[in-house]
């Protein structure tokens, strides 16, 4: 058991148990930490892949931007202080099930693929952070999809000002 | 000579040497020697915390013409430790229907946002604690996770004030991190990396101070409101809100918080140094060695430090909503346009030697078009109220 | 880092896809129902990720991809979130067995 296998199993039980969290508990406000609790284990599992850049900008978008909307939401959306009634609907059982089943699914698919068991390649001595900028402004890489996602988001922005804004005016 | 060039790692090698022999792994040493370099670290920052609670009290005691603390030790210098004892000895309350869990994590989470940040903060270029290639970005998470302690602690407390008052200071925090990571990006294209090593090599000809005049102002005015400092401290002044999100807490739990507050601006302002100013360079006297280069950069963290606060104790407070205007209709497109005008003319002049001169015009430039739009501004505004008013002035 | 299979990581993210699946499913608030949404969208995320370590670190379109889902993930809860923060100001209510006519 190496250090880097202890490390990966200590995030990997945080992870699956505050998902766990995240799904099961009565209070939103709580589900809400519990995310984040979540989105910073996958952040460290970011970075023990090397993937650096993916680390921070995960917390900085989804945990300084996203989880605090999230917060945000439950807070503008409570009738009263403490949330009373069952969490889970009555659809429960079956999603159980088929969550389980799903989860089955995808480990017999990926147990048959000849890959399963494949050790990390060595990194490329290259600075991968000045790579992935190179990467995303080059035209013949990924400037175009890059270019599209923001003016995704810019229509993302239009249009929840808008939705949002739609009932006070009326 | 050898600690003398290299305190960090001739102290790491000696200590390794003197746990393996006594028969550790190496592995589990290199883990405990971490450990033991982190806990000296966080003492050496939160003993300087100590240092800056007094500095507080004498500096704006000064700048109020009265003389501050002296009654305890020479010049004062024992008054924080009597502080402490005071918030140590007072009574932990927690408000009846609390979180308990979020109520006492919030604090911590509060100092924790700070210490994280001193792990990238580079005193001299041997003594990084680590040299994260994407630093600047890290600098930014940490302020995230700040964001997260405010919105827990007004929650926590089941207190309408501190909800609401935890709502205003995340607005402010969120708005004013993006003129902060323009800001930054601005940096990051003049001197081609986000580690902080890197920046403090590429201020070797002249620092960076001279290259962005502008953008230096633009990262301290929205460093001040992300620390949530005067004139931005809307959300904990008493006469507005009573405390704002730390209303509910006593003891030492507000002492978490009020130390942590002093000690992220002295971040901030070491980070200014850094930015803007050179980081450990002082006219060649950091060849001496790196012990000598983080004696100077703690001194210019600590001016800038006296800056923050000479801008807290001058200025009066601003209100939430001009807090607010001022961000998103000031700061972020100008800081933009600076990142615009800063590539642009960093790209069009880059090996020549007119690009120092080039950047500090562009930025007067700018500066100039900014102020002159601002005042035509003004003035349509006023043309159209006194138009409004419509009231027939008499002729004299 | 050469001592992790990449088996591990996948099953993790299998593991975590399938609790959003879970909550998605039988969450009864709408903003749990997202919250379940974001749990996906991290499984996927991470599966990406492995997948660019694993296979070729060289080449920088996993990353890119992982970059992509981030940006869609983010436009995707705010117009979420908007979405029902305006249905409770009309509705008063983010039960989403509640929220069952197309217009009243």
């Amino acid at each position: 058991m190496t250090t880097m296998q202890v490390l990966f199993l200590i995030f990997a039980a945080i992870i699956l148990g505050s998902a766990f969290k995240v799904v099961t508990t009565k209070k939103m406000i709580h589900a809400a930490f519990w995310l984040i609790v979540v989105l910073f284990g996958v952040a460290a599992l970011y970075a023990m892949l090397n993937a650096g850049f993916m680390a921070m900008v995960q917390v900085v978008v989804y945990v300084g931007a996203i989880a605090i909307l999230f917060i945000f939401a439950v807070m503008l959306t409570r009738k009263e202080l403490l949330d009373k009634g069952p969490a889970l609907n009555d659809n429960k059982s079956i999603a159980a099930v088929l969550s389980l089943l799903s989860f089955g699914g995808l480990y017999m698919l990926l147990r048959n693929w000849s890959g399963f068991m494949n050790m990390a390649p060595a990194l490329p001595e290259t600075d991968m952070v000045e790579e992935l900028g190179t990467a995303l402004v080059t035209p013949d890489m990924y400037l175009l999809p890059f270019e599209i996602a923001s003016v995704l988001l810019l229509a993302a922005l239009i249009g929840a000002v808008y939705v949002a804004n739609e009932a006070r005016s009326e | 000579m050898e600690f003398w060039n290299d305190p960090i790692t001739t102290i790491f090698n000696s200590l390794l040497k003197s746990f393996t022999s006594g028969g550790m792994s190496e592995g589990l040493a290199t883990v405990l020697i971490y450990l033991i370099g982190i806990l000296l670290f966080v003492t050496f920052a939160m003993v300087l915390d100590i240092f800056l609670v007094w500095i507080e009290r004498k500096v704006v005691a000064r700048f109020q013409d009265r003389l501050g603390p002296n009654r305890l030790g020479p010049f004062g210098i024992f008054q924080p430790f009597a502080d402490i004892v005071k918030l140590l000895i007072k009574e932990d309350i927690t408000p009846v229907g609390a979180d308990v869990i979020m109520f006492n994590l919030a604090p911590i989470f509060s100092m924790m946002s700070v210490l994280l940040l001193w792990a990238i903060m580079p005193f001299a270029p041997k003594m990084v604690g680590v040299d994260l290639n994407v630093a600047m970005l890290y600098l930014v998470a940490a302020g995230s996770i700040g964001t997260l302690s405010v919105i827990m602690a007004g929650w926590a407390s089941n207190n309408k004030y501190a909800t609401m008052g935890a709502f205003r200071t995340v607005a402010q925090m969120v708005s004013y991190e993006i003129p902060m990571v323009a800001a930054i990006l601005v940096i990051t294209v003049l001197s081609g990396t986000m580690g902080v090593v890197g920046i403090v090599e590429a201020q070797e000809f002249l620092p960076f101070i001279f290259y962005a005049p502008l953008t230096a102002i633009i990262f301290l005015i929205s460093a001040i409101a992300e620390l949530g400092r005067s004139p931005f401290d809307l959300n904990e002044a008493e006469s507005e809100i009573v405390a704002g999100f730390h209303t509910e807490y006593t003891g030492m739990k507000f002492g978490l918080f009020y130390a942590g507050e002093l000690l992220h601006s002295f971040t901030f302002g070491g980070f200014i140094a850094l930015l803007f100013f050179g980081g450990h360079r002082f006219f060649g006297l950091e060849n001496l060695g790196p012990i000598v280069g983080a004696l100077i950069f703690i001194g210019k963290a600590l001016f800038f430090y006296w800056v923050i606060m000479w801008v807290k104790y001058t200025v009066p407070r601003i209100r939430i909503d001009h807090m607010l205007a001022f961000n998103w209709k000031f700061l972020t497109p100008l800081a933009f346009i600076l990142l615009m005008v800063t590539a642009l003319v960093g790209r069009l002049l880059l090996d020549s030697v007119w690009l120092v001169p080039a950047l500090f015009l562009s930025n007067v430039f700018v500066g100039w078009m900014t102020v002159l739009y601002l005042k035509s501004h003004e003035r349509k505004t006023r043309e159209a109220e006194d138009a409004k008013s419509a009231v027939p002035v008499a002729q004299h | 880092m050469n001592s992790i299979p990449i088996s591990w990581y996948l099953v993790l993210s299998a593991g975590l896809f399938s609790l959003g699946l879970f909550g998605v499913l039988a969450r009864k608030n709408a903003v749990a129902i997202l919250l379940g949404i974001e749990l996906m969208l991290n499984a996927v995320n991470l599966n990406l990720v492995t997948f660019w370590r694993y296979n070729n670190p060289a080449e920088m379109t996993g990353q890119v991809f992982a970059i992509i889902v981030f940006a869609v993930a983010a436009a995707e809860v705010a117009v979420g979130l908007a979405l029902i923060i305006s249905i409770y100001r009309n509705r008063n209510t983010v039960m989403a067995d509640d929220i069952d006519l197309m217009k009243w």
